[in-house]
């Protein structure tokens, strides 16, 4: 089967994450579906990195064990990564920093050398330029195209000067000439031979955030610089523009919240984004937003803590925490897609509750589904809706204007500041329905009320969760979030060994979908809950909102993502 | 016409308190700007001051305690047409705001800051605030203050702010002048009000201000030299200065930070084609 790993690793400031993009690009181009990943430590320089991807001629969800093609740029590369090699894996190695790992630690793994260095230099190019040599390389083993290879580098450093794309592609060159007259009789596994062509996507969870939010017409997005959520700043920043949109770098997370807070109140469909720990800042706004009916966007972008923690390495840990942050209670939506496509598609939903129902919505993502890439055949714009919920537009009965009307399902006519002939009253204090300050016991049990009913009403057009797998196989295993791939990969390991089994994936945590969690309890004879936290967050969520308790959990909180290999073997354990 | 600015609230502020006259000369700002109700964004913070916001006929937002300024900003840059003003506290603004204003004065977002200055903690009875004066008695510092009060005229300026005034609520003619030269400012001002606190404040009375305030436009003061602006900031004592410290003009925020700089942004179309976007995927 044409399914394989490949793997590039070196010191950080190597350009790791550039060559990796340009080997998936190269993939895609060439027909494959590709699902990528980056590793690397809280260091700017001479820390270890490593890309990863997963390339398979079917769909690919998610990595798996081993490693059938190494680039390890310097000696820690094949210390570290030797062990993860696959039977019959193959190494390109440079040979200016490394050496080859002892041949009983390796039997049946093929060695490449390659000067990497010396051939970029004596292409005039500079060391750093060396990953784009073992790059050519690994085309050439694969038997991919070059020119596919050419066009990768070319889009990937398309803001670079026209010399500086050349000699990246020269020393692309000479890497795949090198190898073609040094290896030309080696026989590979597996391949990247042109395929059927299409116009698949590839793209992280954070591009498809981005991607979304701006479809749903936000044109504010406020965010502190702050691992995993930095692509979106970057993107947002390069487009503005372009785009007339705004992205706002706040002095900090309660700047940043407060500032959407502010744009949202005068009519546009704002964003901020960050971490737990900025989440943590932007807590006592998240409430604001509940207690005075403001739609706002929050992407909160997952790593191990708590504090700092693991600030390059994902996790799950927050469920809880965005669940419950805040005095009192307040309506909340919390969304947690478990893909790059249901990013974008709940990014867009995520305004349209926030505008419909006027509340805070969080997007519950983590590092990994952040940052890896993942191949989607296409998103189609036209089925994107808008609806910005009930309005109030300014008459001749402004005077009368109630922004907290009470109403039957507690949604209340919107205005924003700034339209004409209107003014009206907002506030963090309790209020009434025309938003004065108001502490009347009457008052305040209505007001409550009234924010809490919007839930009810929302939950009535929840869309269900999903459901992987045969409906009727009797063993069931649940999770949320970015578990999704590993979970469905894990689906297909044990499928080949002959268990089938049913997933239900939930990315709709508040409200919780009680009747659909019910019923696949009714439904599987054995359950796993498979997340990323030390306490099962959800699994205590699945206890307080129906009552029923899941033993099998197969938790993990080192800091790294599920493979699918270790989800298929717990299962069997207990099987 | 002219609008009146009141509401029908109740007006819940112990009698003699400074807030009457920064509210009197705020509805007089507004209509010497001839401003209508439906023009002005009001973003509070939460302390005394903050109640004007029942008492203003105007778009009002009392927020969080510190953050009115980040709020304002977001809402300035979502409509510009908005007259957009945070009316906060010492305790509000140089405490749990602290940042929020050295950050504005940098950005120089096209705003008007007020600052309710009674030098203490009102709303939560009496303590002491960062402008408290070294050596006051309250309710947290028995045995008086220790530290030396922070000067935000002083901080703004040195923060970039590129309008630092200040005005006394015992002098509503003057306030009102400042407060109109303040919102017709392109960019972010700073007003800071001497507003005694009759019930809490002992100390900075009425009486202990109207002994030693007096106006730098009177003096001849520049307010274009900024050195000399900072000089005149330090003076506290024997005599208080008022009036405009330092003036200058230098871009916003707005202009430098959205892609049209006449545009509304919170008019514009929400649908736009990503078709072109996707192709940097591919
Ligand atoms: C986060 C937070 N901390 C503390 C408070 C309590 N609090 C309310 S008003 C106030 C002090 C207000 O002082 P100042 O801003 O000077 O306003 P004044 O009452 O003097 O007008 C404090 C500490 C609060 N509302 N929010
Ligand atoms: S406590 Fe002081 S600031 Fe507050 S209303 Fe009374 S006099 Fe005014």
């Amino acid at each position: 089967m044409n399914d394989f790993n490949f793997k590039i690793a070196g010191e950080a400031g190597y350009g790791i994450a550039s060559a990796g993009l340009i080997f998936a690009k190269t993939a895609l181009r060439s027909g494959y579906s590709v699902f990528d990943f980056n590793e690397y430590p809280s260091l700017i320089r001479g820390g270890h990195n490593v890309y990863g991807a997963r390339v398979a001629e079917e769909e690919v969800y998610s990595p798996s064990f081993g490693t059938d093609l190494l680039i390890a740029l310097n000696q820690k590369a094949v210390e570290r990564h030797t062990k993860e090699l696959s039977p019959g894996a193959w190494v390109i190695l440079n040979s200016d920093k490394a050496t080859a790992p002892a041949p009983d630690f390796s039997p049946g793994i093929n060695i490449l050398p390659i000067p990497l260095i010396k051939l970029a230099q004596e292409n005039g190019a500079p060391e750093v330029m060396m990953n784009n040599v073992a790059l050519g390389a690994a085309i050439f083993l694969l038997g991919g195209d070059f020119k596919i290879l050419e066009s990768a580098v070319h889009d990937v450093f398309s803001s670079a000067k026209p010399e500086i794309i050349d000699l990246n592609i020269k020393v692309a060159r000479a890497g795949f000439d090198f190898a073609q007259k040094n290896f030309k009789k080696r026989k590979i596994l597996f391949n990247l031979k042109k395929k059927r062509a299409g116009k698949p996507l590839l793209l992280t969870g954070n591009d498809a955030l981005c991607l979304g939010l701006i479809k749903a017409g936000c044109k504010f997005f406020a965010a502190y610089p702050m691992t995993p959520i930095n692509s979106m700043i970057a993107y947002w920043a390069a487009k503005a523009r372009e785009l007339n949109l705004v992205y706002y770098q706040p002095e900090d997370e309660i700047a940043g919240i407060n500032s959407a807070l502010g744009a949202a109140h005068a009519g546009l469909r704002a964003c901020v984004a960050t971490s737990g720990g900025g989440f943590s800042l932007m807590v006592e706004a998240y409430g604001l937003a509940g207690m005075t009916e403001t739609p706002l966007v929050i992407i909160e972008g997952q790593r191990s803590g708590p504090s700092s923690g693991l600030p390059t390495w994902t996790g799950q840990g927050d469920l809880r925490f965005v669940l419950g942050a805040g005095q009192d209670d307040f309506p909340r939506v919390v969304l947690a897609p478990g893909d790059p496509e249901e990013c974008f598609w709940q990014a867009i939903e995520a305004f349209n509750w926030a505008e419909k129902y006027q509340l805070p919505v969080v997007i519950l993502v983590d590092k990994y589904l952040s940052e890896s890439r993942q191949t989607i055949s296409s998103l189609d714009e036209t089925r994107v809706k808008i609806d910005r919920g009930l309005l109030f537009s300014s008459t001749a009965q402004s005077e009368d204007y109630r922004r907290y009307r009470l109403t039957e399902n507690g949604i209340s006519p919107r205005a924003w500041a700034g339209q004409a002939d209107l003014t009206f009253f907002t506030s963090s204090y309790e209020h009434d329905e025309s938003g004065w300050a108001e502490e009347g016991i009457e008052n305040r049990k209505a007001m409550m009320e009234k924010r809490m009913r919007k839930l009810e009403t929302l939950k009535e057009e929840m869309p269900p969760p999903s459901i992987y797998g045969p409906s009727e196989a009797p063993l069931g295993l649940i999770s949320w979030g970015s578990n999704k791939g590993a979970i469905r990969e894990a689906q297909k390991i044990l499928r080949v060994q002959g268990t089938e089994t049913k997933f239900l994936h939930l990315n709709f945590l508040n409200p919780f979908p009680v009747e659909a969690v019910a019923d696949f309890f009714r439904r599987s004879s054995k359950i796993w809950l498979v997340e990323q936290n030390i306490t099962g967050q959800l699994a205590e969520l699945i206890r307080a909102r129906t009552g029923l308790e899941i033993e099998n959990r197969i938790l993990k909180y080192d800091g790294r993502p599920f493979l699918p290999e270790e989800i298929a073997v717990k299962i069997k354990e207990i099987t | 016409m002219t609008h009146d600015f009141k509401t029908s609230a109740e007006i819940v502020w112990c009698p003699g308190c400074g807030n009457f006259g920064i509210w009197a000369a705020l509805q007089k700002a507004f209509q010497e700007l001839s401003l209508k109700p439906d023009q002005i964004l009001a973003v509070y913070g939460i302390g005394c001051h903050g109640h004007m916001a029942n008492y203003l006929k105007i778009n009002n937002f009392e927020g969080l305690h510190g953050r009115a300024l980040p709020l304002a900003t977001g809402a300035k840059i979502a409509n510009q047409n908005l007259n957009v003003l945070a009316i906060v506290g010492d305790g509000d603004q140089l405490g749990e705001g602290g940042n929020h204003l050295v950050h504005a004065s940098r950005r120089n977002p096209n705003l008007t800051c007020v600052l309710h200055n009674n030098q203490l903690y009102s709303l939560t009875v009496g303590q002491a605030s960062p402008a408290s004066e070294k050596g006051l008695k309250t309710k947290s510092t028995p045995w008086g203050v220790f530290d030396p009060p922070l000067n935000p005229l002083a901080l703004a300026l040195a923060s970039g702010a590129t309008f630092v005034a200040r005005g006394f609520a015992g002098d509503l003619p003057h306030l009102t002048k400042v407060l109109v030269a303040g919102m017709k400012h392109q960019g972010f001002s700073l007003v800071e009000v001497l507003q005694p606190c009759p019930t809490l404040n002992y100390l900075n009375t009425f009486t202990w201000f109207k002994e030693r305030v007096y106006k730098l436009e009177d003096k001849g003061h520049l307010p274009q030299d900024k050195t000399e602006s900072f000089r005149m900031t330090q003076e506290w004592g024997e005599k208080i200065p008022l009036g405009i410290f330092y003036q200058e003009e230098r871009p916003t925020l707005e202009e430098q930070l959205l892609p049209e700089k006449d545009e509304i942004l919170a008019e514009q179309s929400l649908e736009l084609s990503i078709e072109k976007l996707l192709t940097e995927f591919r």
